[in-house]
């Protein structure tokens, strides 16, 4: 893949490289599409074909990058002088020595596994679907507005350094996704797949494996049902999370805390610093001992999955918490070798044009032994919450706030009727604690999202998470105005 | 750039066939970033990347295909001609669209400013020669962008704008921050000794004990920085014709006149006053001002051409998600330098962070203060505050609950990088609240 440009690449480098400098090449190659349907009316289709490469430069102890569209032989020459060039210019200022940065020498490929690619589904089925899931919607005046989409992303990357790593991967990326907008009573109640939450690796059938017939078809029900619900109850209570709001909950309080590069520093400008501290690794108790959570990038449908991250480590699946104790960081091999601390395979960039920091991947709760009746039976009081509609915790991804699209009450072990605008809100510190219980495999849905901002410059991008239905106890939850 | 971009409208136009028309929109940049950490250098680095939307109209059936540009001419024009069969072997299997706008009327403009910048890493030795011994963190960006608009009927628009941002923290110790940034597009060193400064001086006030407030309502003067927070997370959908439409804009209240914030509320899409291009992706010019609320009223929304197709409505030259590019707040009359005094006793707020409606229907937000937010008594600060979370209704913070606006509305480009450097912006005063609710 792409051997042309790494041919000029090679050419390009100084012949007089010393042994102690390394330079890398990513080329990203990447194509998108998306079709949506809203309110039965096509909406224009959309498609993208980006390619670039990002050269990074590791010289006499400084870095510096630069990203390229121009793939030519002077585009690539010039933006290994430029990436040298910064990186001697600020050498002397470098917040660590580049030397004692031993980069990964990978080799190999990785493909995510497909049945039926989406570039072989002809642009009719894709619009038939849409059609298909608008006609299961079908028309009610109450509602007010719909939309069913279809997003597809196949991303090419090819990665070769000066010191022969040299991989290939080919990673297929589908996101179909629904939203309903109801109105009536005075008020408006959404039911989605929330943040595009049915996204994952592999090709079209993905689709029906997914089954959003039965999704939408239930959740246009329940966006009826939610405008004559009553306002969610306030206090403290039980708290059952469906997966998908689990994806988010792990996301924020989990995910980004744990990001060893918040935890060096490098975000107290943007997207925050971190609660948890060096000194926490191995002995902090994070949540529960029902509380276990994988860093997973070799899941082969998940959202995040790959062979390799960006800067070359092999992907592996690790513990992070065990049995509630925190054990790893998410850190790359450049944040573990600065902060001496445990990390994973998370090294990446949404692009060609950004450099790789500390990101997520696929970081999942693995599931207990609990039924989803069995949880139930446990509430004498509580709400079970389905579907994220809203986020926000504090910068050192603490203090937080949560919303959700539907709420159950639960009462005397049993689910009740439906309440509309639940929220929680909980400190990640001692949110994890009052873990409850956990789901068996039977509530476990693996889910993912393209939406998580980080970095300066700031970057986009996608990662997965897979849980079972959890509980937790003496939780403060509230509704709407 | 701009020469380069004409040549492939060129190139376009030749290529269109029978009743065919076509936009084609770029974006590019050249640009140099260095990420800063305890005040040296974490990731320096540059990019250069250019990007052509093409859009194939035909019979009311359209698609479109974004390519990227290398700057090599054979391989731009091929990289088109692609774009142009990929997308004539969709168009057969797509139905009209009813809610296609296309803008017929020829309106080309220049906008091209040249660069006066220095190299950037003069400007990263200038920012941690001035916050010697101290633990910044932020971003320097800087470099050139640039917005192009061609179509079939021959217009041609084209916006280039040399500029910086300098985003910056200095931090006191874990959360406890000032926060600070320059942006212009000539560089001064003077002005950023004297921004740095004034952050040196309120690191100082960070440096005495934190107290913790318990929840509860506060009075608050909330900075503009703060203000703009408030006005940012309104942006999701909230100005949006679609969403008021639809009901699903979080100010549907304000719109079907319902509720209405207080009337000192002025609030416009002031394309004139700010720095974003006045014409949008497909090709509509922009106005120079579009009102929104007046005295209080929800007087107007952003229109997309799609949805003024739809709905029946003139475009406001908004883009496909009617967000503001350019939002305008008019000062009140708290002069500068009585802000704290105003208040006498309550919480200032440098920044608030992470904002997010609790309560969509009802426009209730919530959020958390960051950085530099201190303890005021009787007119005087006492300490700076640990991280709270507000929890307020719109109309609590900018309605009934609204004692006054700044006699001065800070210009605050934005910073936001993803994807492309950002030429959005904001202009909006600090404001003076009689009582928000704090709940964590």
């Amino acid at each position: 893949m792409h051997d042309d440009v790494v041919a000029r690449f090679r050419a390009a480098l100084p012949g007089d490289l010393p042994s102690t400098d390394f330079v890398s090449l990513r080329v990203v190659d990447e194509q998108a599409e998306a079709f949506t349907l809203r309110k039965g009316v096509l909406e224009p289709p959309w498609s993208r074909h980006d390619i670039g490469a990002m050269v990074t430069v590791h010289t006499q102890g400084g870095l510096g990058y630069a990203g390229t569209s121009d793939l030519g032989e002077s585009g690539l020459a010039n933006a290994i002088a430029r990436a040298r060039e910064w990186a001697e210019l600020t050498r002397a200022r470098a917040l660590f020595d580049t030397r004692t940065i031993e980069m990964p020498r990978p080799t190999g490929t990785y493909r995510t596994p497909v049945e039926r690619p989406w570039a072989d589904v002809p642009v009719s089925e894709r619009v038939a679907w849409l059609q298909a899931m608008g006609a299961l919607v079908g028309e009610d005046p109450r509602l007010v507005d719909w939309e069913t989409s279809l997003y597809a992303v196949l991303t090419r990357m090819r990665y070769v350094t000066s010191h022969g790593g040299d991989i290939t991967q080919e990673l297929h990326h589908l996101a179909p996704d629904f939203t309903l907008i109801a109105s009536g009573e005075g008020r408006v109640q959404k039911r989605s797949t929330g943040m595009r939450g049915i996204a994952r690796q592999g090709g079209f059938e993905l689709v029906a494996k997914a089954g959003l017939e039965q999704m939408v078809t239930r959740a246009r029900e329940e966006a009826f049902e939610l405008l004559t619900a009553p306002n969610c109850p306030e206090g403290k209570m039980h708290l059952m999370l469906d997966p998908g709001q689990m994806m988010l909950q792990i996301h924020e309080s989990i995910g980004h805390p744990l990001e060893l590069d918040r935890i060096l520093g490098d975000e107290r400008n943007y997207a925050g610093r971190s609660f948890v501290t060096p000194d926490m690794f191995g002995t902090y108790q994070y949540g529960s001992a029902l509380l276990n959570v994988t860093f997973d990038p070799t899941i082969p449908e998940q959202f995040a999955s790959y062979g390799w991250d960006d800067e070359g480590a092999p992907a592996e699946r690790h513990h992070i918490i065990e049995n509630g104790i925190l054990v790893r960081g998410l850190g790359s091999t450049t944040s573990q070798q600065r902060s001496g601390l445990p990390g994973v395979s998370s090294s990446r960039a949404t692009s060609w044009n950004r450099p790789p920091i500390d990101r997520m991947a696929n970081l999942n709760v693995e599931p207990g032994d609990q039924s989803f009746d069995d949880l139930v039976k446990q509430v004498e009081r509580g709400v079970y919450m389905e579907t994220n509609t809203s986020w926000s915790i504090d910068d050192s991804r603490n203090k937080f706030q949560f919303g959700c699209e539907l709420g159950r009450l639960i009462e005397d072990g049993e689910l009740k009727g439906l309440v509309r605008t639940p929220n929680y809100r909980g400190i990640s510190a001692t949110f994890w604690r009052n873990l409850a219980g956990v789901g068996d495999r039977s509530t476990f849905e693996v889910l993912g999202t393209p939406y998580c901002g980080k970095g300066e410059p700031n970057q986009i991008i996608r990662v997965g998470h897979a849980s079972p239905t959890c509980l937790f106890a003496n939780v403060d939850v509230f509704g709407g105005a | 750039m701009r020469a380069w971009f004409d040549s492939l409208a060129d190139h376009a136009a030749r290529q269109v066939r029978g009743s065919e028309g076509f936009t084609l929109s770029l974006t590019g940049e050249t640009s140099e970033f260095a990420r800063l950490n305890r005040g040296k250098v974490r990731q320096p680095g540059s990019v250069t990347q250019c990007m052509v939307n093409l859009r194939l109209i035909d019979s009311g059936r359209h698609a479109s295909h974004s390519v990227p540009l290398s700057g090599d001419p054979t391989t731009d024009r091929t990289r088109l001609d692609a774009a142009f069969d990929r997308l004539r072997g969709v168009l057969p299997h797509i139905p009209a669209d009813p809610h296609l706008l296309i803008n017929e009327t020829v309106q080309s403009s220049e906008d091209d400013i040249p660069s006066t910048l220095p190299p950037a890493a003069e400007m990263v030795d200038a920012m941690l020669g001035e916050a010697e011994g101290l633990d910044l963190v932020g971003i320097v960006a800087s470099g050139t962008m640039a917005r192009g608009f061609a179509n079939h009927l021959g217009q041609r628009n084209w916006f280039a704008r040399s500029g910086f941002n300098l985003d910056w923290c200095l931090v006191h110790d874990a959360d406890k921050a000032v926060k600070a940034s320059l942006a212009d597009f000539d560089f001064s060193a003077e002005a950023l000794a004297t921004e740095m400064a004034s952050a040196r001086d309120q690191l100082k006030i960070l440096a005495r004990p934190a107290r913790t407030i318990d929840p509860g309502t506060y009075r608050a003067w909330l900075t503009p920085s703060a203000v703009s927070e408030i006005l940012g997370v309104l942006q999701w959908g909230g100005f949006s014709l679609k969403g008021l439409e639809t009901g699903h804009s979080p100010l549907r209240r304000f719109w079907k006149r319902e509720d209405r914030l207080h009337p000192s509320v002025h609030l416009i899409e002031d394309i004139a006053g700010g720095i974003a291009p006045d014409f949008q992706g497909d090709g509509f010019r922009r106005p120079a001002s579009t009102a929104i609320f007046t005295e209080g009223t929800m007087v107007g929304a952003l229109v997309s051409p799609r949805s003024a197709a739809e709905y029946n409505r003139p475009t406001t030259g908004a883009g496909a998600n009617e967000q503001p590019v350019s939002l305008s707040l008019r000062p009140g009359s708290i002069p500068v330098g009585e802000e704290i005094a105003r208040l006498g006793t309550g919480l200032y707020v440098g920044n608030l962070w992470y904002t997010n409606f609790s309560d969509r229907a009802a426009c209730r937000i919530t959020g958390m203060t960051r950085f530099a937010t201190f303890w005021v008594e009787d007119g005087e600060i006492v300490a700076p505050v640990n991280v709270m979370r507000f929890d307020e209704t719109l109309g609590g913070l900018l309605g009934d609950g609204l004692e006054g606006l700044g006699a001065h509305a800070a210009f605050l480009p934005s910073n936001m990088t993803y994807d492309e450097r950002s030429a959005e912006s904001m202009r909006v005063p600090g404001a003076l609240v009689s009582g928000m609710r704090f709940t964590l």
